[in-house]
């Protein structure tokens, strides 16, 4: 059985600037299976960064509806919010967003602090790091490490909560093409081992085609949807 | 979140900038600091005025000649002062049981700067020339041998009681020295006892002086015309009713004298009102003191809502991140409050030892120049100095880290 975990339908999304207003998304609809890996190209200034934000739970639409993973996220308050990207929503960053003055170890164990079962975060700070291979790294610090283990130190922290979705933006766009790649087949190896829903934003066709599925936005809707 | 992970939060993000917390909390210790030290010396400069005041007893009146003489007490600067000597007939008067109820008792005082030599050395040392009530009314006692008795003062015995202060000079011992003489004016005095210490006061050593019977004095030591007295000590029945007494002795003196209300050529002295005045005046004194240094404190917390504005602005990315990961918005709320807070905690307590160090060191430095100041820090002030700056903390932490709690978390994961 194939059960939905994104079912988003006609999102819109409008910014003001002073008196201009921008129309970031204009209705757009994406439903994403369990266990899909999608990449999500598109120019800048495209709004797939907007699309992000909102599936990401960082942001509301200005209208539309959004169902993630059986829950109606349309009119849920801060805290409502908060918890749901601290349970379901895993965020990979391509500026890593370390805390540069604790260890891994604490920066893994961070979303478990914030959850509402904050016992144990040590030893499955400590698990989530070893399954990005980083058991030997777990008390250095972000400026210790390299680009590739930061980011790996990153995966680590957004699958600390067992996520449902990951959610990737521009992962590799610091890395050089080797660290790139060991940090895409990475997340591929969750998606699929898993079964972690991935999202993928990235300008690089090479990345974008080791995703199942390549879905191109431009303009604020949906261009190209292969499914 | 757990409180010990919000303290961990709180360490790791204060020792990450020692130099700016240092800073930042120097602002509350010396604020602190200051309102400890100006509360301790203010209650110091209080206790030491009502101590010395109380040892000289609060039903006491003190009548001398002369109007009020103006603040600052150089009499002999204001010539427009009405004098007329207090004589033994006035001191005679106060003691009518009908006229003045309120009076205990009575004791006219002659008294003088003389040399005294004794055992090779000399000094100078103020004489009192008194009767026996004098002794009870002043709460003068003697630790060693007795004081005189009415017939030695009828009898113009030549006795002295001394007052350790010049013992100490004389001799270099206090006990031991009944029976010895000393030279009062180049007159020979029998020591009889020896005072009780009273210590010192901010009015001067009550140890250092001689008593001697009225009667010897007029004749041999402190010559004086007639029957005149330099002062009149009087002893009201109870510490409640020295005002009625105040009003009986004016009376009476007024009478005696032949002057009007208002053109007194005599004043009355009243212990109560001094010590009401004194300590209101101190208590003032500290106030103000406090003021000033509370407003250091002031400044101290408004140090602290710079500094957590900055590192709001800073970790703007930070927060972003939190929020990102499932932080509510009283979970950063929290944070952001807690490192104030414990910012102005800390200082407060290194401030409160600081100002005792400094209230201390003040302390031995006035006892070194004479003064006795005992600076007292007392629980109270502590406690103030704790609460405020928790509350410093918390005032001037609030707005910052409600400016945290409530950035956006998609601008501030973009900010640079």
């Amino acid at each position: 059985m194939e059960d939905t975990v994104i079912q988003a339908d006609g999102l819109t999304k409008v910014y003001r600037m002073g008196e201009v207003e921008v129309q970031a998304l204009r209705g757009l609809s994406l439903q994403v299976k369990r266990g899909e890996s999608l990449a999500i190209m598109g120019p800048s200034g495209s709004g797939k960064s907007t699309l992000m934000s909102i599936l990401g739970c960082l942001d509301r639409p200005t209208s539309g509806n959004y169902v993630l993973d059986g829950e109606q996220v349309s009119g849920l308050t801060d805290d409502q919010l908060a918890s749901i990207r601290n349970r379901k929503i895993g965020f990979i960053f391509q500026a890593f967003n370390l805390l540069q003055r604790t260890s891994a170890l604490d920066n893994v164990e961070l979303p478990v602090s914030y959850s509402d079962r904050p016992n144990d975060g040590r030893n499955r700070a400590a698990e989530a790091l070893k399954a990005v291979g980083l058991e030997n790294r777990m008390k250095h610090r972000p400026s210790e490490l390299s680009g590739g283990e930061q980011q790996r130190v990153a995966i680590a922290r957004a699958l600390v909560n067992e996520p449902a979705i990951l959610m990737a933006d521009e992962p590799t766009g610091n890395l050089d093409s080797k660290a790139g790649q060991e940090i895409i087949d990475l997340l591929l190896s969750f998606n699929r081992d898993r079964n972690t829903t991935l999202l993928i934003i990235t300008h690089d066709p090479r990345i974008a085609g080791q995703a199942q599925h390549i879905i191109k936005i431009r303009d604020g809707v949906i261009e190209e949807d292969p499914r | 979140m757990k409180l010990k992970r919000v303290l961990m939060e709180m360490i790791s993000s204060l020792r990450s900038n020692k130099m700016r917390t240092g800073l930042t909390m120097l602002g509350i210790v010396i604020g602190v600091a200051a309102v400890i030290s100006m509360l301790s010396i203010g209650q110091g400069a209080q206790n030491s005025i009502t101590s010395s005041i109380n040892s000289i007893g609060t039903n006491l009146l003190f009548l001398s000649a002369g109007s009020r003489p103006s603040f600052g007490g150089g009499g002999g600067f204001n010539f427009s002062r009405n004098i007329r000597s207090l004589t033994m007939a006035d001191a005679q008067a106060l003691m009518d049981p009908y006229q003045a109820p309120a009076i205990q008792a009575v004791a006219p005082v002659l008294q003088g700067d003389i040399n005294v030599a004794a055992n090779g050395q000399t000094t100078s040392t103020t004489v009192y020339g008194v009767t026996t009530p004098y002794f009870s009314i002043r709460n003068e006692t003697v630790s060693e041998g007795a004081i005189f008795n009415d017939q030695q003062v009828n009898t113009h015995a030549r006795v002295a009681i001394i007052g350790i202060d010049v013992a100490t000079t004389l001799w270099g011992q206090t006990s031991g020295l009944v029976g010895k003489t000393v030279l009062l004016n180049s007159q020979t005095f029998t020591i009889i006892g020896t005072l009780t210490s009273k210590g010192g006061t901010s009015f001067g050593s009550a140890d250092n002086q001689i008593i001697i019977p009225l009667t010897t004095a007029r004749d041999r030591v402190i010559m004086r015309t007639g029957s005149n007295v330099e002062s009149i000590y009087i002893q009201a029945t109870s510490a409640n009713t020295t005002t009625e007494a105040s009003t009986q002795i004016s009376n009476i003196m007024r009478l005696r004298h032949h002057v009007a209300v208002g053109k007194e050529d005599f004043t009355v002295t009243n212990q109560a009102d001094l010590l009401s005045t004194a300590s209101s005046i101190t208590g003032i004194l500290s106030a103000f003191l406090g003021g000033i240094a509370a407003i250091s404190l002031l400044v101290g917390g408004i140090g602290i809502m710079n500094i957590m504005l900055v590192s709001v602005a800073e970790r703007t990315r930070e927060i972003g991140l939190r929020k990102a990961v499932g932080a509510r918005n009283r979970d950063i709320l929290t944070q952001f409050l807690a490192e104030s807070s414990f910012l102005s905690l800390l200082g407060g307590v290194m401030g409160i030892v600081l100002g005792w160090l400094i209230s201390l060191i003040i302390g031995k430095v006035a006892t070194a120049l004479g003064t006795a100041l005992n600076p007292a820090v007392s629980l109270n002030a502590i406690l103030l100095a704790t609460i405020f700056s928790i509350a410093v903390g918390l005032f001037f932490g609030i707005y910052p880290a409600r400016r945290a709690a409530s950035l956006e978390p998609v601008e501030a994961l973009r900010s640079e």
